[in-house]
């Protein structure tokens, strides 16, 4: 029964790798550039969104500085790649270890930045993520041998569509089998009551610094990916404004849901092209579209909900399984 | 020597300006406990404001009688859109979790900073010269011009008003009463809605009189111009300990001369970095601030 359940699921995977990779075949042949790169760059959304949505959604703290740790994943594989760039790192194999260790590194600085978490609590914890955010732009922003603030090109440009939602689709697996796991339901129990979860033999700390390692090592691999998309990146990339996108993508979708995640990321990064027609006006409506959400849905589009959740939803997918059981 | 009694004055001025900003984060915070990140654009809108009421003045004044009413103009200003945002964007969200007020308040910032790249393009525009600037001590070495002191003096003439009405009038109690606990506070009797704007009122217009102040000292105005100073305000903010209005003064006063001597001593390129080191640093040491109360949680 057990391999029979493991044969399905490696089949599951095969499959979804397969349907991406054809995806990205068809579209990057047949589609204008210009919405193919707006598609990848959705990609990359989701993966922060989802990662963020770990530490701001399900661990409840609010953290502030995402695009730091997306810049040291962006940094840490460029320099593997561009600066150290031997025949290995050319290769797909040392690409994707580029892209590995930049998300390993910004795991570790995910945990310097978890530790103080530790003390810290609530607009504490998000202007001190947010200060260390802005300290790893600046001290990105004072290596001469990355560009400094003349940014760093000639990245070679190894992401494509296929590279980026399979990322996606993996992150979406890791954090959904995490979030069911009691790994998990210890870090929403962090979220919903501290002193609780303390009581009931919780270890808050550390699952605090598990969920701040864990969404840092996502984040880097979204900046791994996003400086290999673009073949060039600056520290301004990764400045308070893409922190700021990236928490408005989870409150948006709903914080704490994986697919509210998925749902903001791809509205946020939409947004600014969609509202291209109104010119210089575009970015004076996407903060009104933004009050308005937060004044009339606060609780984001799907609030604590899944996808899964939805009647309409199981009715489709699980009936076979009914089927099956009935039977 | 020399050097670091002028960092001192240049770091005194430039903290002066950060403690005015800070003193609106923190009394916002006080009685609402929610980072208002829009008043770094407030400030922003008040610079704006006093170019606009400086060039429509031209020289029909005398230049200190222009200042006097361009800062005023610039503090009414503030004032205005401060209320406006309060009044649009934050009352309704008074019983809201705190995150969506947050988040409302950094679309009010977005808004307000892409509203201003639009009314006034995205190139910076200089601020007009009120006051010449003219040394009042020494040539070289050490210079001290009379901005330096201008700034400095008004600058603590307002902390020590804001001190007055904080500590010593029947709405400065209210103030507090409202930041200790708002329902209690309106069970009282105290018109905490009123008391939450007059809150707003007391930050916007100290963040115009430091948009201007600022205007004088580095005569360079943009629409994002907001955006660097009002962290490194809120910084100042959470590192005297927010909500706490003396906390603010000396953490703004702090991070201005932190910066200063960065710059003369390290290197001007660290010189956004070093608020948010020491801000790490303390909080670290002190998870409230330097004058903060941490509540331990009772159950």
């Amino acid at each position: 029964m057990r391999a029979s359940s493991a044969l399905k699921q490696l089949l599951v995977a095969i499959v979804v790798t397969a349907a991406i990779w054809g995806l990205g075949w068809v579209l990057e042949d047949n589609i204008n550039a210009y919405i193919v790169r707006v598609i990848v760059n959705c990609g990359i959304a989701i993966i922060l969104a989802l990662s963020l949505n770990l530490v701001n959604g399900c661990a409840g703290q609010f953290s502030l500085g995402h695009a730091g740790f997306m810049g040291v994943g962006a940094y840490i594989s460029a320099i593997l790649t561009t600066v150290y760039g031997g025949p290995f790192f050319q290769s797909p194999l040392g690409v994707g270890l580029a892209i590995l260790s930049g998300g390993l590194c910004a795991a570790a600085a995910g945990y310097l930045v978890g530790l103080p978490s530790l003390r810290l609590k609530g607009d504490y914890l998000a202007i001190v993520t947010l200060g260390f955010g802005e300290i790893i732009r600046i001290v990105f922003l004072n290596i001469d041998a990355v560009g400094g603030p003349r940014g760093l090109p000639g990245i070679p440009r190894f992401s494509s569509f296929f590279w980026v939602y399979l990322c996606a689709a993996i992150t979406l697996v890791v954090l959904k089998r995490l979030s069911e796991s009691s790994y998990g339901r210890a870090i929403l129990s962090v979220r919903e009551d501290e002193v609780a979860a303390e009581a009931m033999g919780i270890n808050v700390a550390h699952y605090k610094v598990v969920a701040f390692v864990i969404s840092s090592f996502f984040a880097g691999v979204a900046g791994a990916l996003f400086a290999h998309y673009q073949g060039f990146i600056d520290p301004q990339s990764f400045n308070f404004n893409r922190s700021v996108d990236v928490v408005i993508m989870v409150v948006i979708g709903g914080m704490g849901s994986l697919t509210g995640a998925v749902l903001g990321g791809i509205i946020v990064t939409l947004m600014p092209e969609l509202l291209r027609v109104f010119e210089q006006y575009r970015m004076v409506i996407f903060p009104l579209i933004l009050i308005v959400v937060m004044l009339v849905r606060p609780m984001g589009i799907m609030g604590y909900r899944e996808l899964w959740h939805f009647d309409w939803f199981k009715k489709i997918f699980n009936r076979k399984k009914r089927v099956a059981a009935e039977a | 020597m020399q050097e670091f009694l002028q960092n001192l004055v240049n770091g005194l001025a430039q903290g002066s300006v950060y403690a005015l900003v800070a003193l609106g984060y923190t009394m916002v915070y006080g009685v609402l406990q929610f980072i208002n990140f829009a008043h770094s654009d407030i400030f922003m809108l008040g610079a704006f404001a006093g170019v606009y009421l400086a060039m429509w003045l031209g020289t029909s004044l005398p230049a200190p009688v222009a200042a006097v009413v361009v800062t005023l103009g610039a503090m009414l200003f503030c004032t205005a859109i401060a209320l406006l945002t309060e009044r649009i964007a934050y009352r309704p969200l008074r019983k809201a979790p705190r995150l969506n007020v947050l988040i409302t308040a950094i679309g009010v910032s977005l808004l307000l900073q892409n509203l201003g790249q639009v009314v006034f393009g995205s190139d910076p525009r200089v601020f007009p010269p009120l006051i010449p600037t003219y040394s009042l001590f020494g040539t070289e070495g050490i210079v001290i011009n009379n901005i330096q002191v201008l700034v400095i003096t008004v600058a603590g003439l307002l902390m020590a008003a804001l001190h007055f009405i904080v500590h010593h009038t029947k709405m400065g109690i209210a103030m507090r009463a409202v930041s200790y606990d708002i329902q209690v506070a309106s069970l009282m009797g105290i018109p905490s809605d009123r008391i939450i704007m007059f809150t707003f009122i007391i930050g916007s217009a100290l963040a115009g009189s430091a948009s201007i102040l600022y205007g004088l000292s580095y005569p360079k105005i943009e629409p994002l111009l907001g955006v660097m100073i009002g962290l490194k305000a809120f910084v100042a903010a959470v590192f005297g300990g927010i909500g706490n209005i003396m906390g603010a003064a000396i953490g703004g006063i702090i991070i201005g001369l932190a910066e200063s001597f960065v710059v003369f001593y390290v290197s001007s390129s660290y010189r956004d970095a070093i608020a948010f080191a020491i801000l790490i640093l303390v909080l670290l040491f002190k998870p409230a601030g330097l004058f903060g109360t941490l509540r331990r949680e009772k159950v």
